[in-house]
Protein backbone atom coordinates (compact mmCIF):
# COMPACT_ATOMS: atom_id res chain seq x y z
CA UNK A 1 0.00 0.00 0.00
CA UNK A 2 2.61 2.54 0.47
CA UNK A 3 4.52 1.81 -2.25
CA UNK A 4 1.17 2.39 -4.22
CA UNK A 5 0.98 5.72 -2.32
CA UNK A 6 4.24 7.03 -3.42
CA UNK A 7 4.31 5.68 -6.77
CA UNK A 8 0.90 6.71 -8.06
CA UNK A 9 1.23 10.47 -8.36
CA UNK A 10 4.79 9.92 -9.80
CA UNK A 11 3.18 8.05 -12.74
CA UNK A 12 0.53 10.60 -12.82
CA UNK A 13 3.19 13.82 -13.01
CA UNK A 14 5.40 11.88 -15.48
CA UNK A 15 2.78 10.84 -18.71
CA UNK A 16 1.77 14.01 -19.62
CA UNK A 17 5.04 16.05 -18.71
CA UNK A 18 6.35 16.34 -22.36
CA UNK A 19 2.51 17.28 -23.07
CA UNK A 20 2.96 19.86 -20.54
CA UNK A 21 6.01 21.00 -22.04
CA UNK A 22 4.71 21.58 -25.37
CA UNK A 23 1.84 23.42 -23.50
CA UNK A 24 4.45 25.99 -21.69
CA UNK A 25 5.83 26.38 -24.85
CA UNK A 26 2.45 26.77 -26.93
CA UNK A 27 1.47 29.41 -24.07
CA UNK A 28 4.64 31.05 -24.60
CA UNK A 29 4.23 31.21 -28.29
CA UNK A 30 1.29 33.11 -27.86
CA UNK A 31 2.39 35.11 -25.46
CA UNK A 32 4.02 37.79 -27.93
CA UNK A 33 2.00 39.36 -30.91
CA UNK A 34 4.55 38.04 -33.75
CA UNK A 35 5.27 34.62 -32.89
CA UNK A 36 1.26 34.61 -32.05
CA UNK A 37 0.57 35.24 -35.64
CA UNK A 38 3.11 33.06 -37.37
CA UNK A 39 1.45 30.12 -34.88
CA UNK A 40 -2.06 31.58 -35.78
CA UNK A 41 -1.06 31.35 -39.70
CA UNK A 42 0.39 28.27 -39.52
CA UNK A 43 -2.85 26.76 -37.65
CA UNK A 44 -4.86 28.18 -40.05
CA UNK A 45 -2.80 26.73 -42.92
CA UNK A 46 -3.45 23.10 -41.39
CA UNK A 47 -6.74 23.67 -40.93
CA UNK A 48 -7.13 24.98 -44.56
CA UNK A 49 -5.57 21.68 -45.87
CA UNK A 50 -7.57 19.49 -43.94
CA UNK A 51 -10.57 20.82 -44.80
CA UNK A 52 -9.89 21.86 -48.36
CA UNK A 53 -13.21 20.19 -49.89
CA UNK A 54 -15.50 22.21 -47.93
CA UNK A 55 -13.83 25.56 -47.81
CA UNK A 56 -13.00 25.66 -51.56
CA UNK A 57 -15.58 27.05 -53.36
CA UNK A 58 -15.18 25.57 -56.86
CA UNK A 59 -13.09 22.36 -57.91
CA UNK A 60 -10.12 24.09 -58.33
CA UNK A 61 -9.19 21.74 -61.85
CA UNK A 62 -12.60 22.69 -63.29
CA UNK A 63 -11.94 24.75 -66.44
CA UNK A 64 -14.68 27.45 -67.55
CA UNK A 65 -13.79 29.35 -70.81
CA UNK A 66 -16.70 31.23 -70.33
CA UNK A 67 -15.63 32.96 -67.67
CA UNK A 68 -11.74 33.56 -67.61
CA UNK A 69 -9.88 36.24 -65.98
CA UNK A 70 -12.87 37.41 -64.17
CA UNK A 71 -11.92 40.46 -61.12
CA UNK A 72 -12.37 38.72 -58.25
CA UNK A 73 -16.11 39.27 -57.02
CA UNK A 74 -19.49 37.39 -58.36
CA UNK A 75 -18.61 34.15 -56.19
CA UNK A 76 -14.94 34.35 -57.06
CA UNK A 77 -13.38 35.54 -53.77
CA UNK A 78 -10.23 36.35 -55.97
CA UNK A 79 -11.12 35.70 -59.04
CA UNK A 80 -10.47 33.37 -62.00
CA UNK A 81 -7.22 32.52 -64.13
CA UNK A 82 -7.24 32.26 -68.05
CA UNK A 83 -8.80 29.23 -67.92
CA UNK A 84 -11.75 30.22 -65.71
CA UNK A 85 -10.56 28.11 -62.47
CA UNK A 86 -11.26 29.62 -59.24
CA UNK A 87 -8.28 31.24 -57.73
CA UNK A 88 -9.32 30.96 -54.11
CA UNK A 89 -10.06 27.12 -54.35
CA UNK A 90 -6.56 26.71 -56.00
CA UNK A 91 -5.26 28.59 -52.95
CA UNK A 92 -7.35 26.51 -50.68
CA UNK A 93 -6.18 23.01 -52.33
CA UNK A 94 -2.53 24.50 -53.03
CA UNK A 95 -1.72 24.89 -48.83
CA UNK A 96 -2.17 20.80 -49.39
CA UNK A 97 0.68 20.76 -51.64
CA UNK A 98 2.62 23.33 -49.84
CA UNK A 99 2.33 21.44 -46.24
CA UNK A 100 3.53 18.35 -47.67
CA UNK A 101 6.31 19.51 -49.19
CA UNK A 102 7.07 21.22 -45.45
CA UNK A 103 6.31 17.97 -43.70
CA UNK A 104 8.09 15.66 -46.24
CA UNK A 105 11.27 17.77 -46.47
CA UNK A 106 11.57 18.35 -42.80
CA UNK A 107 11.04 14.93 -41.40
CA UNK A 108 14.04 13.82 -44.22
CA UNK A 109 16.65 16.80 -43.22
CA UNK A 110 16.21 17.22 -39.48
CA UNK A 111 16.98 13.32 -38.73
CA UNK A 112 19.53 13.22 -41.52
CA UNK A 113 21.15 16.81 -40.18
CA UNK A 114 20.72 15.92 -37.18
CA UNK A 115 22.43 12.60 -37.13
CA UNK A 116 25.46 13.94 -39.41
CA UNK A 117 25.70 16.84 -37.79
CA UNK A 118 26.14 15.02 -33.83
CA UNK A 119 28.22 11.88 -35.03
CA UNK A 120 30.60 14.28 -36.63
CA UNK A 121 30.96 17.04 -33.68
CA UNK A 122 30.96 14.51 -31.42
CA UNK A 123 33.32 11.70 -32.69
CA UNK A 124 35.76 14.76 -34.09
CA UNK A 125 39.32 13.29 -35.96
CA UNK A 126 38.87 12.22 -39.44
CA UNK A 127 35.00 11.27 -39.50
CA UNK A 128 34.43 14.85 -38.86
CA UNK A 129 36.70 15.58 -41.53
CA UNK A 130 35.13 13.83 -43.99
CA UNK A 131 31.55 14.38 -43.24
CA UNK A 132 32.34 18.20 -42.86
CA UNK A 133 34.10 18.54 -46.63
CA UNK A 134 30.83 16.91 -48.03
CA UNK A 135 28.88 19.28 -46.61
CA UNK A 136 31.13 22.06 -47.56
CA UNK A 137 30.41 21.29 -51.01
CA UNK A 138 26.46 21.51 -50.82
CA UNK A 139 27.09 24.36 -48.91
CA UNK A 140 28.57 26.28 -51.46
CA UNK A 141 25.95 26.55 -53.82
CA UNK A 142 23.08 28.89 -53.51
CA UNK A 143 20.54 26.21 -52.32
CA UNK A 144 18.09 27.20 -55.37
CA UNK A 145 20.79 26.44 -57.76
CA UNK A 146 21.69 23.11 -56.54
CA UNK A 147 18.06 21.97 -56.37
CA UNK A 148 17.44 23.65 -60.13
CA UNK A 149 20.60 21.22 -60.91
CA UNK A 150 19.18 17.93 -58.71
CA UNK A 151 15.36 18.39 -60.73
CA UNK A 152 17.00 18.83 -63.77
CA UNK A 153 19.00 15.15 -63.34
CA UNK A 154 15.89 13.78 -61.99
CA UNK A 155 13.45 15.23 -64.11
CA UNK A 156 10.72 17.94 -63.16
CA UNK A 157 8.34 16.66 -61.18
CA UNK A 158 7.02 17.45 -57.44
CA UNK A 159 8.74 14.36 -55.60
CA UNK A 160 11.93 15.27 -57.52
CA UNK A 161 11.09 18.75 -56.08
CA UNK A 162 11.05 17.73 -52.45
CA UNK A 163 14.04 14.86 -53.02
CA UNK A 164 15.81 18.11 -54.50
CA UNK A 165 14.92 20.66 -51.77
CA UNK A 166 15.89 17.67 -48.83
CA UNK A 167 19.05 17.32 -50.69
CA UNK A 168 20.03 20.65 -50.37
CA UNK A 169 18.73 21.64 -47.42
CA UNK A 170 20.15 19.39 -44.85
CA UNK A 171 23.77 20.60 -44.91
CA UNK A 172 23.20 23.78 -43.23
CA UNK A 173 21.20 21.82 -40.40
CA UNK A 174 24.34 19.88 -40.14
CA UNK A 175 26.65 22.26 -39.42
CA UNK A 176 24.42 23.60 -36.63
CA UNK A 177 24.13 20.15 -34.83
CA UNK A 178 27.97 19.69 -35.29
CA UNK A 179 29.04 23.31 -33.70
CA UNK A 180 26.22 22.20 -31.05
CA UNK A 181 27.86 18.97 -30.43
CA UNK A 182 31.37 20.35 -30.36
CA UNK A 183 30.85 22.45 -27.47
CA UNK A 184 28.72 19.59 -25.36
CA UNK A 185 31.30 17.31 -26.26
CA UNK A 186 33.86 18.12 -23.58
CA UNK A 187 31.39 18.55 -20.93
CA UNK A 188 31.57 17.04 -17.46
CA UNK A 189 28.39 15.16 -17.76
CA UNK A 190 29.28 13.64 -20.95
CA UNK A 191 32.38 12.65 -19.41
CA UNK A 192 30.50 11.29 -16.28
CA UNK A 193 28.64 9.09 -19.11
CA UNK A 194 31.67 7.39 -20.47
CA UNK A 195 32.64 6.64 -17.08
CA UNK A 196 29.26 4.84 -16.55
CA UNK A 197 30.02 2.70 -19.17
CA UNK A 198 27.88 4.24 -22.04
CA UNK A 199 28.89 4.12 -25.77
CA UNK A 200 29.37 6.30 -28.26
CA UNK A 201 25.63 5.68 -29.67
CA UNK A 202 24.13 6.06 -26.65
CA UNK A 203 26.20 9.04 -25.59
CA UNK A 204 24.92 10.83 -29.37
CA UNK A 205 21.75 9.86 -29.42
CA UNK A 206 21.34 10.49 -25.16
CA UNK A 207 23.29 13.13 -24.06
CA UNK A 208 24.30 14.89 -26.97
CA UNK A 209 20.75 15.24 -29.13
CA UNK A 210 18.65 16.43 -26.53
CA UNK A 211 20.55 19.39 -26.25
CA UNK A 212 21.16 20.18 -30.04
CA UNK A 213 17.35 19.55 -30.44
CA UNK A 214 16.38 22.75 -29.57
CA UNK A 215 18.52 24.96 -32.18
CA UNK A 216 18.18 22.58 -34.38
CA UNK A 217 14.16 22.78 -34.17
CA UNK A 218 14.42 26.65 -34.57
CA UNK A 219 16.75 26.45 -37.59
CA UNK A 220 14.15 23.83 -39.00
CA UNK A 221 11.40 26.07 -38.61
CA UNK A 222 13.51 29.14 -40.35
CA UNK A 223 14.44 27.16 -42.66
CA UNK A 224 10.50 26.36 -44.04
CA UNK A 225 10.48 29.72 -45.08
CA UNK A 226 13.41 29.39 -47.42
CA UNK A 227 11.74 25.98 -48.41
CA UNK A 228 8.72 27.69 -49.47
CA UNK A 229 9.77 29.83 -51.42
CA UNK A 230 12.33 27.21 -53.23
CA UNK A 231 9.33 25.24 -53.81
CA UNK A 232 7.85 28.11 -55.47
CA UNK A 233 10.59 29.09 -57.57
CA UNK A 234 10.77 25.51 -58.85
CA UNK A 235 7.69 25.48 -59.51
CA UNK A 236 7.66 28.99 -60.89
CA UNK A 237 10.49 28.11 -63.41
CA UNK A 238 8.45 24.62 -64.61
CA UNK A 239 10.46 22.10 -62.28
CA UNK A 240 8.23 21.81 -59.59
CA UNK A 241 4.92 21.03 -59.99
CA UNK A 242 3.53 20.50 -63.02
CA UNK A 243 0.77 22.89 -64.49
CA UNK A 244 -2.60 21.65 -63.51
CA UNK A 245 -1.83 21.01 -60.04
CA UNK A 246 -2.28 24.13 -57.89
CA UNK A 247 0.83 24.81 -56.17
CA UNK A 248 1.56 28.34 -55.29
CA UNK A 249 4.69 28.87 -57.61
CA UNK A 250 3.70 27.22 -60.79
CA UNK A 251 0.43 29.23 -60.63
CA UNK A 252 2.00 32.75 -60.33
CA UNK A 253 4.14 31.11 -63.39
CA UNK A 254 1.38 31.08 -65.48
CA UNK A 255 0.00 34.29 -63.77
CA UNK A 256 2.51 36.08 -64.92
CA UNK A 257 1.93 36.20 -68.91
CA UNK A 258 -1.89 38.07 -67.53
CA UNK A 259 -0.25 40.00 -64.86
CA UNK A 260 -0.27 43.40 -66.64
CA UNK A 261 -4.25 43.28 -67.17
CA UNK A 262 -5.27 41.07 -64.22
CA UNK A 263 -3.41 41.79 -60.94
CA UNK A 264 -5.11 38.84 -59.15
CA UNK A 265 -3.34 36.05 -61.25
CA UNK A 266 0.01 36.81 -59.34
CA UNK A 267 -1.02 38.67 -56.38
CA UNK A 268 -2.84 36.16 -54.37
CA UNK A 269 -0.55 33.25 -54.67
CA UNK A 270 2.43 36.05 -53.92
CA UNK A 271 0.72 37.07 -50.45
CA UNK A 272 -0.07 32.93 -49.35
CA UNK A 273 3.69 32.55 -50.25
CA UNK A 274 4.79 35.86 -48.31
CA UNK A 275 2.26 35.17 -45.51
CA UNK A 276 3.26 31.64 -45.00
CA UNK A 277 7.09 31.84 -45.34
CA UNK A 278 6.95 35.14 -43.14
CA UNK A 279 4.97 33.39 -40.29
CA UNK A 280 7.65 30.51 -40.32
CA UNK A 281 10.03 33.16 -39.87
CA UNK A 282 8.50 34.53 -36.87
CA UNK A 283 7.38 31.33 -35.38
CA UNK A 284 11.38 30.66 -35.98
CA UNK A 285 12.25 33.86 -33.78
CA UNK A 286 9.77 32.89 -31.39
CA UNK A 287 10.98 29.32 -30.39
CA UNK A 288 14.12 30.67 -30.26
CA UNK A 289 13.23 32.50 -26.95
CA UNK A 290 10.54 29.55 -26.01
CA UNK A 291 13.67 27.05 -26.34
CA UNK A 292 15.63 28.75 -24.07
CA UNK A 293 17.13 25.94 -21.75
CA UNK A 294 15.15 28.05 -18.42
CA UNK A 295 12.13 28.58 -20.27
CA UNK A 296 11.93 25.00 -21.67
CA UNK A 297 12.46 23.07 -18.23
CA UNK A 298 10.03 25.65 -16.49
CA UNK A 299 6.94 23.22 -15.36
CA UNK B 1 38.19 -6.19 -3.53
CA UNK B 2 41.01 -4.37 -3.19
CA UNK B 3 41.90 -1.78 -5.63
CA UNK B 4 45.28 0.10 -4.39
CA UNK B 5 46.32 2.29 -7.28
CA UNK B 6 49.79 1.75 -9.01
CA UNK B 7 50.72 4.75 -11.15
CA UNK B 8 54.34 3.58 -12.74
CA UNK B 9 56.55 6.52 -15.38
CA UNK B 10 52.56 8.14 -16.39
CA UNK B 11 53.35 10.65 -18.91
CA UNK B 12 51.38 12.31 -21.53
CA UNK B 13 51.89 15.13 -24.11
CA UNK B 14 48.68 17.16 -25.73
CA UNK B 15 49.35 18.41 -29.72
CA UNK B 16 51.15 16.91 -32.09
CA UNK B 17 55.10 17.49 -33.48
CA UNK B 18 56.58 20.54 -32.46
CA UNK B 19 53.25 22.21 -30.77
CA UNK B 20 53.47 19.37 -28.50
CA UNK B 21 53.35 20.01 -24.66
CA UNK B 22 54.25 17.38 -22.16
CA UNK B 23 51.90 17.86 -19.25
CA UNK B 24 52.91 14.79 -17.27
CA UNK B 25 56.61 14.22 -17.51
CA UNK B 26 56.70 10.92 -15.38
CA UNK B 27 54.21 10.97 -12.39
CA UNK B 28 55.43 7.99 -9.79
CA UNK B 29 53.22 7.16 -6.64
CA UNK B 30 50.93 4.77 -4.91
CA UNK B 31 47.85 4.66 -2.97
CA UNK B 32 46.87 1.89 -1.06
CA UNK B 33 43.28 0.07 -1.20
CA UNK B 34 41.20 1.54 1.57
CA UNK B 35 43.54 4.69 2.02
CA UNK B 36 42.66 8.45 1.02
CA UNK B 37 44.85 9.84 -1.16
CA UNK B 38 45.39 13.42 -1.89
CA UNK B 39 46.74 14.99 -4.78
CA UNK B 40 47.66 18.79 -4.39
CA UNK B 41 49.73 21.52 -6.05
CA UNK B 42 49.44 24.23 -8.16
CA UNK B 43 46.78 24.95 -10.91
CA UNK B 44 48.07 23.74 -14.10
CA UNK B 45 49.75 21.36 -12.37
CA UNK B 46 48.20 18.19 -13.99
CA UNK B 47 46.37 16.98 -11.30
CA UNK B 48 43.14 16.23 -13.30
CA UNK B 49 44.90 15.36 -16.26
CA UNK B 50 46.30 12.31 -13.81
CA UNK B 51 42.70 11.39 -12.86
CA UNK B 52 41.43 11.32 -16.14
CA UNK B 53 44.37 9.14 -17.22
CA UNK B 54 43.32 6.91 -14.35
CA UNK B 55 39.56 6.31 -15.26
CA UNK B 56 40.91 6.03 -19.11
CA UNK B 57 38.66 9.92 -19.99
CA UNK B 58 42.31 10.26 -21.64
CA UNK B 59 43.78 6.97 -23.27
CA UNK B 60 46.93 8.09 -25.00
CA UNK B 61 49.32 8.68 -22.15
CA UNK B 62 52.43 5.90 -21.99
CA UNK B 63 53.43 4.34 -18.23
CA UNK B 64 51.86 2.01 -15.99
CA UNK B 65 48.51 1.93 -14.35
CA UNK B 66 47.18 -0.61 -12.50
CA UNK B 67 44.31 -0.84 -9.98
CA UNK B 68 44.10 -3.60 -7.75
CA UNK B 69 47.14 -5.49 -9.32
CA UNK B 70 45.87 -5.04 -13.21
CA UNK B 71 46.62 -2.89 -16.32
CA UNK B 72 43.97 -0.35 -16.38
CA UNK B 73 44.35 -1.11 -20.02
CA UNK B 74 43.54 -4.63 -19.56
CA UNK B 75 40.53 -4.45 -17.65
CA UNK B 76 37.52 -4.36 -20.14
CA UNK B 77 35.44 -1.54 -20.04
CA UNK B 78 32.18 -2.00 -18.33
CA UNK B 79 34.05 -3.71 -15.54
CA UNK B 80 36.30 -1.12 -14.84
CA UNK B 81 33.22 1.67 -14.50
CA UNK B 82 32.05 -1.09 -11.42
CA UNK B 83 36.04 -0.36 -10.30
CA UNK B 84 36.45 3.05 -10.28
CA UNK B 85 33.92 6.56 -10.51
CA UNK B 86 34.93 10.00 -10.78
CA UNK B 87 33.53 12.83 -9.20
CA UNK B 88 33.94 16.37 -10.83
CA UNK B 89 34.70 19.77 -9.64
CA UNK B 90 31.81 21.76 -10.40
CA UNK B 91 28.30 20.26 -9.90
CA UNK B 92 26.49 22.89 -12.50
CA UNK B 93 28.37 20.85 -14.93
CA UNK B 94 28.92 17.39 -14.23
CA UNK B 95 24.86 16.55 -14.48
CA UNK B 96 22.99 16.63 -17.43
CA UNK B 97 20.58 19.79 -17.66
CA UNK B 98 17.57 18.33 -19.36
CA UNK B 99 18.14 15.04 -17.70
CA UNK B 100 16.72 14.54 -14.55
CA UNK B 101 17.82 12.75 -11.30
CA UNK B 102 15.88 9.19 -12.56
CA UNK B 103 17.74 9.55 -15.87
CA UNK B 104 21.32 10.59 -14.01
CA UNK B 105 20.89 7.46 -11.84
CA UNK B 106 18.93 4.80 -14.15
CA UNK B 107 21.21 4.93 -17.00
CA UNK B 108 24.21 3.52 -15.58
CA UNK B 109 21.63 0.39 -14.18
CA UNK B 110 20.37 0.09 -17.38
CA UNK B 111 24.05 -0.11 -19.48
CA UNK B 112 25.04 -2.31 -16.96
CA UNK B 113 21.86 -4.43 -17.33
CA UNK B 114 21.17 -4.34 -13.16
CA UNK B 115 17.95 -5.06 -11.26
CA UNK B 116 15.72 -3.64 -8.97
CA UNK B 117 16.21 0.21 -10.62
CA UNK B 118 13.92 2.20 -7.84
CA UNK B 119 15.24 0.15 -4.91
CA UNK B 120 18.93 1.07 -5.87
CA UNK B 121 17.91 4.84 -6.95
CA UNK B 122 16.17 5.31 -3.55
CA UNK B 123 19.07 3.57 -1.59
CA UNK B 124 21.82 5.68 -2.62
CA UNK B 125 19.60 8.59 -2.63
CA UNK B 126 19.10 8.36 0.58
CA UNK B 127 23.13 7.59 1.46
CA UNK B 128 24.14 10.89 0.13
CA UNK B 129 21.54 12.62 2.41
CA UNK B 130 18.61 13.41 0.15
CA UNK B 131 15.26 12.39 0.37
CA UNK B 132 13.73 10.02 -2.11
CA UNK B 133 11.50 12.97 -3.96
CA UNK B 134 15.05 14.02 -5.62
CA UNK B 135 14.59 11.17 -8.05
CA UNK B 136 11.82 13.53 -10.05
CA UNK B 137 14.35 16.52 -9.59
CA UNK B 138 15.74 18.65 -12.26
CA UNK B 139 19.68 20.07 -11.76
CA UNK B 140 18.23 23.63 -12.44
CA UNK B 141 15.91 22.52 -9.31
CA UNK B 142 18.34 21.75 -6.80
CA UNK B 143 21.19 24.20 -5.25
CA UNK B 144 25.11 23.36 -5.63
CA UNK B 145 25.07 21.31 -2.50
CA UNK B 146 22.70 18.97 -3.72
CA UNK B 147 23.96 18.44 -7.21
CA UNK B 148 27.17 17.94 -5.62
CA UNK B 149 25.23 15.13 -4.04
CA UNK B 150 23.69 13.52 -7.07
CA UNK B 151 26.87 13.44 -8.56
CA UNK B 152 28.29 11.65 -5.55
CA UNK B 153 25.11 8.80 -5.67
CA UNK B 154 25.90 9.14 -9.32
CA UNK B 155 29.02 7.75 -8.63
CA UNK B 156 28.45 5.55 -6.00
CA UNK B 157 25.11 3.63 -7.93
CA UNK B 158 27.75 1.55 -9.49
CA UNK B 159 29.22 0.11 -6.09
CA UNK B 160 32.37 1.03 -7.46
CA UNK B 161 35.64 0.45 -4.45
CA UNK B 162 37.72 3.48 -5.99
CA UNK B 163 36.53 7.09 -5.81
CA UNK B 164 38.75 9.69 -8.08
CA UNK B 165 37.65 13.32 -6.39
CA UNK B 166 38.32 16.12 -8.69
CA UNK B 167 38.50 19.49 -6.34
CA UNK B 168 34.37 18.00 -4.91
CA UNK B 169 34.10 20.92 -2.60
CA UNK B 170 36.36 23.71 -4.20
CA UNK B 171 33.01 25.33 -6.37
CA UNK B 172 30.87 25.01 -3.63
CA UNK B 173 29.87 27.97 -0.58
CA UNK B 174 32.15 27.33 2.22
CA UNK B 175 29.57 25.96 4.51
CA UNK B 176 28.23 23.54 2.02
CA UNK B 177 31.86 22.60 1.58
CA UNK B 178 32.33 20.72 4.89
CA UNK B 179 28.89 19.33 4.90
CA UNK B 180 30.13 17.37 1.44
CA UNK B 181 33.38 16.42 3.27
CA UNK B 182 31.77 14.72 6.11
CA UNK B 183 29.88 12.85 3.60
CA UNK B 184 32.60 12.10 2.17
CA UNK B 185 34.57 10.66 4.73
CA UNK B 186 31.28 8.61 6.26
CA UNK B 187 30.70 6.92 3.11
CA UNK B 188 34.27 5.77 3.06
CA UNK B 189 33.83 4.40 6.24
CA UNK B 190 30.31 2.87 5.71
CA UNK B 191 31.63 1.40 2.16
CA UNK B 192 35.19 0.67 2.56
CA UNK B 193 36.24 2.96 -0.31
CA UNK B 194 39.54 3.79 -1.64
CA UNK B 195 39.75 7.66 -2.65
CA UNK B 196 42.38 9.90 -4.73
CA UNK B 197 41.56 13.32 -4.53
CA UNK B 198 42.67 15.97 -5.64
CA UNK B 199 42.62 19.71 -3.94
CA UNK B 200 44.09 22.99 -3.45
CA UNK B 201 43.02 23.50 -0.07
CA UNK B 202 45.09 21.67 2.98
CA UNK B 203 42.89 22.22 5.20
CA UNK B 204 41.19 19.58 3.32
CA UNK B 205 44.20 17.02 3.11
CA UNK B 206 44.55 17.46 6.99
CA UNK B 207 40.78 16.45 7.34
CA UNK B 208 40.42 13.27 6.03
CA UNK B 209 43.76 12.27 3.79
CA UNK B 210 46.04 9.95 5.22
CA UNK B 211 49.00 10.69 2.68
CA UNK B 212 49.22 13.09 0.17
CA UNK B 213 51.29 13.98 -3.01
CA UNK B 214 52.72 17.65 -3.82
CA UNK B 215 52.67 17.83 -7.40
CA UNK B 216 54.93 21.03 -9.68
CA UNK B 217 54.62 21.33 -13.08
CA UNK B 218 53.36 17.63 -14.04
CA UNK B 219 55.82 15.90 -11.64
CA UNK B 220 55.01 14.39 -8.08
CA UNK B 221 57.99 16.33 -5.72
CA UNK B 222 57.09 14.69 -2.51
CA UNK B 223 54.60 12.17 -1.12
CA UNK B 224 53.91 12.92 2.46
CA UNK B 225 51.84 11.39 5.67
CA UNK B 226 48.81 13.78 6.98
CA UNK B 227 51.24 14.29 10.20
CA UNK B 228 53.88 16.27 8.02
CA UNK B 229 51.47 18.73 7.85
CA UNK B 230 51.63 20.39 11.19
CA UNK B 231 55.09 21.69 12.09
CA UNK B 232 55.92 21.33 8.16
CA UNK B 233 57.89 18.24 7.84
CA UNK B 234 58.52 18.25 3.88
CA UNK B 235 61.82 18.26 2.63
CA UNK B 236 61.13 19.37 -1.03
CA UNK B 237 61.68 23.21 -1.51
CA UNK B 238 58.52 23.52 -3.18
CA UNK B 239 56.29 21.35 -0.62
CA UNK B 240 57.86 23.56 2.43
CA UNK B 241 56.73 26.28 0.66
CA UNK B 242 53.04 25.29 0.07
CA UNK B 243 52.71 23.74 3.82
CA UNK B 244 54.02 27.38 4.75
CA UNK B 245 51.91 29.61 3.23
CA UNK B 246 48.89 27.38 4.12
CA UNK B 247 49.86 27.10 7.61
CA UNK B 248 50.42 30.86 7.42
CA UNK B 249 46.68 31.65 6.36
CA UNK B 250 45.21 29.51 8.91
CA UNK B 251 47.28 31.21 11.56
CA UNK B 252 45.82 34.93 10.63
CA UNK B 253 42.46 33.64 10.54
N1 LIG C 1 43.22 18.55 -23.70
C1 LIG C 1 44.30 19.30 -23.44
N2 LIG C 1 45.02 19.82 -24.46
C2 LIG C 1 46.11 20.57 -24.19
N3 LIG C 1 46.56 20.86 -22.98
C3 LIG C 1 45.91 20.36 -21.93
C4 LIG C 1 44.74 19.56 -22.10
N4 LIG C 1 44.29 19.20 -20.88
C5 LIG C 1 45.14 19.75 -20.00
N5 LIG C 1 46.11 20.45 -20.62
C6 LIG C 1 47.19 21.17 -19.97
O1 LIG C 1 47.71 20.34 -18.98
C7 LIG C 1 48.08 21.08 -17.83
C8 LIG C 1 47.50 20.43 -16.61
O2 LIG C 1 46.09 20.53 -16.66
P1 LIG C 1 45.19 19.99 -15.48
O3 LIG C 1 43.80 20.24 -15.84
O4 LIG C 1 45.58 18.59 -15.18
O5 LIG C 1 45.63 20.94 -14.28
P2 LIG C 1 45.16 20.91 -12.78
O6 LIG C 1 46.35 20.59 -11.97
O7 LIG C 1 43.97 20.05 -12.63
O8 LIG C 1 44.77 22.42 -12.56
P3 LIG C 1 43.56 23.03 -11.72
O9 LIG C 1 43.96 22.94 -10.31
O10 LIG C 1 43.48 24.44 -12.19
O11 LIG C 1 42.35 22.22 -12.04
C9 LIG C 1 47.61 22.49 -18.06
O12 LIG C 1 48.74 23.29 -18.33
C10 LIG C 1 46.71 22.41 -19.26
O13 LIG C 1 46.88 23.55 -20.04
MG1 LIG D 1 41.81 20.42 -12.33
Amino acid sequence: MTVKDTDMPRQASQLPSSLLVLRNILTFLMRSPTSAFGLIVLGLLIVIAAFAPLIATHDPYAQDLANTLKAPGNGHYFGTDELGRDIFSRLVWGSRISLTIIFLVSIVVGPIGMIVGTTAGYMGGRLDTIMMRITDIFLSFPSLILSLAFVAALGPSLNNAIIAIALTAWPPIARLARAEAMTFRKADYIAAARLQGASDMRIIFKSIMPMCLPSVLIRLTLNMATVILTAAGLGFLGLGAQPPMPEWGAMIATGRRYMIDSWWLVTFPGLAILTVSLAFNLLGDGLRDALDPKQMNRR
Amino acid sequence: MTSNVEIRNLSISFGEGPAAVKVLPGVNFSVEAGECFGLVGESGSGKSTVLRCISMLTDFWQGQISIGGRNVRDIPRLERCRLLQMVFQDPYGSLHPRQSVRTTLSEPLKIHGLDDHEGRMRRVIRDVGLTADFIDRFPHQMSGGQRQRIAIARALILEPSLLLLDEPTSALDVSVQAEILNLLVRLREERGLTYLMVTHDLAVVDHMCDRFAVMLRGEVTEVLPRAAIQGNHATHPYARELIGASLEYEGAL
